[in-house]
């Protein structure tokens, strides 16, 4: 292929058609199709790209605080971060009770949490820091709607435990985010990053001094 | 002057004078008013310009709806409210634009399975039907868009549903999803997006029905014998007569879209889009319009998202398939005995999951949508194939004129085509 190169046509080289051995012009012609490819990367990539997330919308990505002092036992609040619904639930006793029920577990399609939908520090069985306190980025992990907080037992269904009923396409997750097989959506929902400031304030958006660099970009589905 | 003079029929010196330096005239007479038709179309072939009619009233009242609208997150709702109460006749254009939306699709679907009983798809014609199924997919793009101007709550949560349909493409399908919005979720940057494709796609939609128009010149209609033009005596020039017979449709067809407009304007569309778009509460149920319920009917009834997900494209992509699917050499459907009533399967298919489509799946829902979607896949894949193959067809008239002229029962197309008696 060197004789390419140095355009010396058929010279002591395999032609690569059958019937034209190679010229100068056939690898001008190459060479400038492959100029031309580049350049229309070029020029296409910053058009592409500019429908990315602009600086602005991830400035407003900053973390938030909540406190959850104002969070009664059995509640659910939800507040914004990064434009998505992130459900805070005070989970009382005998809610968490229904986590560790066989009957719950054999229904689950991950019961153990092993798609990355989580950070490490929430890989257990409560997915949280604390029991107590759930934390869940509210988007069904079908097609993204907000699945609706379901906490009595039997109201979506004889035998249910409590739990999250998608509106859009019937999907359910149980009191911690874990998806019920036999639904569309194929993720349990994903749990943000968040640390404890103190007590009874959390911060979202921010990992434990010792929780890693977990972010919502590695986890496999919103 | 060199070159040849203007062919055109007028007494007019300066129409030949023009035309012989642009040749618009000579283009208008040769494709409007000489243009050779076969003699016997029906009704049905009335469609394909109601589809071009419907494409300018979308073009024309949509450019004066974007001098009211205003594409921000905060406006866009009060933007449209305005347009319908304080703007001079803005709820008129507004309604023309927003049923003309379902009134061009029932047009273009009716084009479609008009296409399909005639068998208008086969060899010469494959292009022309893949460029219609390519503004099939153009048009579903473009009202997708335009539901989401008026950023009410199913403007927002049906852009919610169906550009999460992205993230079911394993890997790449995430960074698709944000980069698509603009964003994490459905925001200002997607409503800024959608309204300039939506003021985009319709242009390019033009664009197609050119080469549509291109490839249908190049063999000429189909017709419901479905066999070929053999000669002049098969076919009558397009004006006066299927000038007047399409006009004469469309009366009609205007007639039934006013009676929306003005009556029922908002019948076919969802109240929930009357209440302002709100990102912390998905509605109780999202339903997409009703041209797009099938296809949202065979998403939902497969329980795995990405395969649901691909059905759902699927079930549009094998339109493009159908000129092989099909294996008989036989056009017209009059002619095909089982396919025939095959036919009517489809049709009565294609109903059923538009029902599923608008309800919760529940119950019998589930299980309609389920068979539904196993026979929509079923009739194409494997029944088409296979009647082809099987299926022995009459005998065809030997040509058109013979079949009209004669009206015995050796054509059964000639009593019903209403064209020319
Ligand atoms: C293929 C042709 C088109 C289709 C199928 C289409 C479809 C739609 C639909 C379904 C809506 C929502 C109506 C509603 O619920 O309010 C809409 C809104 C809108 N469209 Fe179009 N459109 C088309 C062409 C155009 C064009 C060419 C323009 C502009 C040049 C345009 C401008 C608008 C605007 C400004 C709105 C928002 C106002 C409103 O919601 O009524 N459209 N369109
Ligand atoms: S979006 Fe929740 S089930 Fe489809």
């Amino acid at each position: 292929m060197a004789d390419l190169a140095h355009g010396k046509p058929g010279a002591g080289t395999v032609p690569l058609a059958d019937h034209a051995p190679t010229t100068r012009r056939d690898f001008l012609t190459v060479a400038g199709y492959a100029i031309a490819a580049v350049g229309a990367v070029c020029v296409a990539w910053p058009i592409l790209d500019s429908m990315n997330p602009a600086a602005d919308v991830l400035a407003a990505g900053a973390p938030v605080d909540i406190d959850l002092s104002r969070v009664q036992p059995g509640q659910q609040i939800v507040v914004l971060w990064r434009s998505r619904p992130i459900f805070v639930v005070n989970r009382t006793p005998e809610l968490l009770k229904t986590l560790q029920d066989p009957r719950d577990i054999s229904l689950l399609s991950d019961p153990n949490s092993t798609a990355p939908q989580q950070p490490e520090y929430a890989t257990n069985w409560h997915r949280s820091i604390q029991p107590q306190y759930l934390v869940l980025v509210g988007i069904c992990t079908h097609l993204g709607c907000i699945p609706s907080f379901m906490p009595q037992p039997n109201s979506v269904s004889p035998g249910w435990l409590g739990g999250y009923f998608c509106p859009c396409h019937g999907s359910r997750y149980d009191l911690s985010g874990r998806v019920y097989s036999g639904v569309p959506a194929p993720y349990n929902l994903p749990v943000p990053p968040y640390r404890f400031l103190s007590k009874t304030m959390i911060r979202i958006g921010e990992n434990p001094p010792d929780g890693g660099d977990f972010s919502l970009e590695s986890v496999e589905q919103i | 002057m060199a070159g040849t003079p203007s062919t055109v029929r007028t007494n007019s010196r300066l129409i030949k004078w023009i035309d012989t330096r642009l040749p618009l005239f000579t283009f208008v007479q040769d494709a409007a008013i000489d243009y050779p038709e076969p003699r016997n179309l029906n009704y049905f072939w009335n469609f394909g310009s109601l589809a071009g009619t419907m494409l300018v009233i979308m073009i024309t009242t949509g450019i004066f709806l974007a001098m009211q609208y205003t594409p921000h997150v905060d406006y866009a709702f009060s933007s449209v409210e305005r347009l319908m109460r304080d703007v001079n006749y803005g709820w008129l254009l507004r309604y023309i634009h927003m049923n003309g939306a379902s009134f061009f699709f029932i047009v273009v679907y009716i084009h479609i399975f008009r296409g399909y009983y005639y068998g208008s798809y086969k060899e010469p014609r494959e292009l022309l039907w893949m460029l219609g199924v390519v503004i099939l997919l153009l048009m579903m793009a473009t009202a997708f868009f335009g539901y989401v101007l008026p950023w009410g709550q199913m403007s927002y949560w049906g852009a919610t549903v169906i550009t999460n349909l992205f993230t079911a493409i394993p890997v790449i399908g995430n960074p698709i999803h944000t980069w698509l919005l603009g964003g994490f979720a459905v925001g200002n940057p997607t409503l800024n997006r959608f309204f300039s494709l939506h003021y985009l796609l319709p242009f390019v939609i033009v664009g197609v029905v050119g080469l549509h128009l291109i490839a249908l010149r190049q063999h000429g209609s189909n017709n419901p014998l479905g066999i070929a033009v053999k000669g002049p005596q098969d076919e009558i020039p397009f004006h006066p007569y299927y000038t007047i017979k399409d006009m004469f449709g469309l009366g009609v067809f205007l007639v039934i879209y006013a009676i929306f407009i003005f009556y029922l304007p908002n019948a076919l569309g969802d109240p929930q889009n009357y209440i302002e778009a709100n990102p912390l509460q998905t509605p109780p149920e999202i339903v997409p319009e009703w041209y797009l319920l099938p296809f949202y009917a065979i998403l939902r009834s497969i329980p795995d998202k990405l395969i649901g997900v691909l059905a759902l494209f699927a079930s549009i992509f094998i339109l493009f398939l159908l000129p092989w699917l099909d294996t008989s050499r036989v056009r017209s459907s009059y002619f095909r005995p089982i396919h025939k009533w095959v036919f009517w399967l489809l049709v009565i298919d294609v109903f059923a999951l538009g029902t599923v489509g608008a309800h919760r799946p529940e119950g019998a829902y589930i299980v309609v949508g389920r068979i539904a979607t196993f026979y929509y896949f079923f009739h194409f894949v494997i029944l088409l194939p296979l009647i082809g193959w099987f299926e022995r067809p009459l005998p065809l008239p030997e040509s058109i004129a013979a079949a009209v002229t004669k009206k015995t029962a050796a054509a059964p197309g000639a009593a019903q085509s209403g064209a020319v008696s």
